[in-house]
């Protein structure tokens, strides 16, 4: 839109409905903006009925889950304990009008969680959180959880594309995680203060999402490994 | 006044600079001077040519990300002190050095040949203009 010249007031779009992609809340801000909309969550999964499990109210606090159909649990994904409100863990649905297609607490490998509390515009149906990531792409380093869209979500916020690879090892027996980035022009200068700055800034950013400190490692462009089209975002080297 | 460097950024692993120097081979191109800095992490290796536009160019198709710098290529007398006299000059200047290499100039030259990457060019060309120490400019560099 920006290239094309068009401003917000340019489309008459009220809102737009967003799922199927982590995303956040800085993500969502900036669709709101670029395209004068109010852009909300939604999250469903083909087990269940597709789209239609979950959506966001127009106070976008969490995403309404429709429980005259579906009994929503947040589990420990290791212990398959159950787990209290507000508690991170992965979304577990049992369904009440499915007929052909029944399940039981069926394990979504989502993570996200729950909150029973009255939302503001006065729906008591429990809310679920953003989703966080799946239970498949967490990783546990040094007794940490870990998500990849955490460390997605530093490099956007200072300004770099989601061109990343986490690399982690264990040496001496404790876990290492070195996130390998892809240098940008926009980045680079002549002077090695300012890039090694920068390379500084991402560790700082780094810890304080993840409360680990993670290693920075600048690459050069288009040398994340793709697969099929796809980076592989996770290489686990950790022999246990 | 000033003459453009090229900074290629390297990654820290083996061969990577020889990556580098082959594709400014396989394109013909000769290197004036050259300064690398390094930590343990990446490095970062400033060059010197005669067609800048055009190198800069082969370093980016061939995946290297590259900025150009102007810099300043002053003709230092090549007698002992003839250094320590153009730092004086600068020093006098108030102009902070970045960071300064040697390149190369021709063998009967009775002078040597040094970029140096300051915080002000025009106050460094100034100083250097008014105490008569020559800074050449691109087309000077190329006839060297
Ligand atoms: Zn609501």
């Amino acid at each position: 839109m920006k290239e094309m010249g068009m401003g917000p007031n340019d489309i008459p779009l009220k809102a737009g409905i967003f799922g199927a992609e982590a995303w956040s809340e800085n993500m969502r801000r900036d669709i709101e903006g670029t395209m004068g909309i109010k852009a909300y969550d939604i999250y469903g999964l083909t087990e269940l009925c597709g789209p239609g499990v979950s959506f966001e109210c127009s106070d976008q606090h969490g995403m309404h889950i429709n429980e005259d159909y579906f009994i929503a649990e947040i589990i420990d994904p290791k212990t398959g304990e159950v787990l209290p409100d507000g508690s991170l863990g992965e979304l577990v649905f049992t369904t009440l009008d499915k007929e052909a297609f029944p399940l039981l607490r069926y394990r979504t490998r989502d993570i996200t969680s729950l909150s029973h509390e009255q939302c503001p515009c006065g729906r008591t149906h429990v809310r679920m959180s953003r989703l966080k990531g799946r239970t498949d792409d967490m990783l546990i380093i040094r007794g940490v959880n870990v998500f990849p869209s955490q460390i997605e979500a530093v490099l956007i916020n200072q300004g770099y594309p989601a061109n990343y690879q986490i690399i982690v090892d264990r040496i001496n027996n404790t876990d290492t995680l070195d996130v390998h980035v892809e240098m940008t022009p926009e980045m680079f200068t002549d002077n090695l203060g300012e890039v090694n700055k920068k390379q500084a800034e991402l560790v700082d950013g780094l810890r304080s999402m993840l409360g680990l400190k993670a290693k920075v490692t600048l690459v050069a462009p288009k040398t994340i490994v793709r697969s099929e089209g796809k980076a592989v975002r996770v290489i686990d080297n950790r022999k246990i | 006044m000033s003459v453009k460097q090229i900074s290629v950024f390297l990654e820290n692993r083996p061969g990577c600079l020889h990556e580098m120097t082959k594709v400014l081979a396989d394109s013909n191109i000769d290197l004036r001077g050259l300064s690398l800095a390094e930590t343990s992490e990446f490095g970062i290796v400033r060059l010197i040519v005669d067609d800048v536009l055009g190198t800069a160019t082969v370093l980016k198709d061939a995946g290297f990300i590259n900025s150009l710098t102007d810099v300043l290529a002053v003709e230092v007398p090549n007698v002992p002190g003839g250094l320590n006299k153009v730092l004086e000059i600068l020093d006098g200047a108030g102009v902070n050095i970045e960071y300064m290499y040697a390149i190369l100039g021709n063998k009967k030259s009775e002078s040597a040949y040094m970029i140096f990457r300051v915080d002000d060019n025009t106050k460094a060309a100034d100083a250097l203009n008014n105490a008569r120490v020559k800074i050449l400019d691109q087309s000077g560099l190329s006839a060297l």
